[in-house]
């Protein structure tokens, strides 16, 4: 397949049609974004997008932020991944921000509060479905699991900082992993 | 100067959450712990749910309502942008100078640990998330914490709803049962 240019404008419109179409970020834009690069424009090829998002996703900040910063830096150089980057979030800051007013004025009214009262509630059994579809993937053997146990334990009962969780996991998977090496 | 401050914040949480916007959870009720006059634990809750619910990354939406709470609209854009400067910055990195990253045998193994580490992370969020919502003064509220096991039931069996399709069933009985107790 060819792949055809893009100016800054085309890259930052993209990237915003995509942040405003996805809800959910990360994992939900993938089949967006495949349409888009590869369907419509032609920037980069099925494989690209794939390796793009695998880095997207094994990088540090947003998955969606880090794909269109990839994809932008690829067409564009700096400022295409400047460009790109903004599009994707310009849906975010302009909604959100409508959202927070409105919501700052209502949240007194004893409805608004009974219907979040509900939605919490939501939340919570949404983010348990989280933690479960997650460990599927991530704990998968005895050293994950050790690893987890610890990092709950570690955070909720001696308030240990998730910033110093995150070195410290990635370390312990470099021992871990040579570890298993060295057994025959 | 708050805006630097926010700025700063948020820049650490893009550089330090990995793994896509829940993953900056664990850092927000760390914020609510050392900026409570930014945002409470139990804003999270609420934030969570406009998040899933609005389109736009989760992780973006979340930084710019936090944001907004602490400083208003500008507030909200500075702390966005705060998040993505990490990203920025090491994806230009990687894409100049390390084409095949996500191969790199290190990086592997360190993804190894470090995605069991997030997803205890999240659970620590998760469980501060139920300690405002289904906990009042230590004591369990029997209205939330009946509601919570009954969708969590339909959740994990239903996995091919969207969220927002819970928010709103969540909203509707919050009215219905009067909810919070």
């Amino acid at each position: 397949m060819k792949r055809k240019e893009a100016s800054i404008w085309q890259l930052y419109l993209t990237f915003l049609k995509i942040g405003g179409l996805t809800f959910g970020g990360g994992y939900a834009m993938l089949p967006m974004l495949q349409r888009e690069v590869i369907d419509i424009h032609h920037w980069v090829t099925e494989e690209e997008v794939l390796d793009i998002y695998a880095i997207g996703q094994c990088s540090p900040g947003i998955i969606a932020v880090n794909t269109a910063t990839m994809i932008g830096y690829r067409k564009r150089g700096i400022s295409g991944a400047i460009a790109a980057t903004l599009g994707e979030v310009t849906p975010s800051l302009v909604l959100i921000t409508m959202l927070a007013t409105i919501l700052l004025q209502i949240q007194d009214n004893i409805w608004v509060q009974r219907a979040f009262g509900g939605i919490r509630v939501a939340v919570c059994a949404l983010i348990t479905q989280s933690v479960f579809t997650l460990s599927k993937k991530s704990l998968i053997d005895v050293p994950t699991v050790l690893l987890y146990v610890a990092t709950v334990a570690a955070t909720l009962a001696f308030s240990l900082s998730p910033l110093m969780v995150i070195p410290a996991a990635i370390l312990y998977g470099l021992v871990v992993q040579r570890l298993k090496r060295r057994k025959p | 100067m708050i805006y630097l401050e926010l700025y700063w914040e948020f820049f650490k949480i893009g550089l330090f959450a990995i793994g896509g916007g829940l993953a900056t959870l664990p850092f927000l009720y760390t914020l609510a712990e050392t900026h409570g006059h930014w945002i409470t634990s139990s804003d999270i809750a609420d934030m969570i749910a406009i998040s899933e619910s609005t389109p736009g990354p989760i992780g973006i939406n979340m930084a710019t309502f936090a944001g907004y709470q602490a400083a208003g609209p500008l507030g909200g854009l500075v702390a966005t942008l705060g998040e993505i400067t990490p990203s920025l910055i090491i994806i230009i990195f990687i894409a100049r100078f390390l084409g095949q990253f996500d191969k790199n045998p290190y990086v592997k193994d360190g993804l190894y640990g470090l995605r069991a580490a997030v997803v205890g992370l999240i659970t620590y969020a998760g469980l501060k998330l139920f300690g405002t919502t289904l906990l009042v003064n230590g004591s369990i509220r029997i209205k939330e914490t009946i509601l919570y096991l009954v969708l969590v039931f339909l959740v994990l069996r239903l996995k091919k709803i969207h969220p927002l399709y819970w928010i709103l069933l969540g909203a509707i009985l919050g009215i219905v049962l009067h909810l919070p107790s």
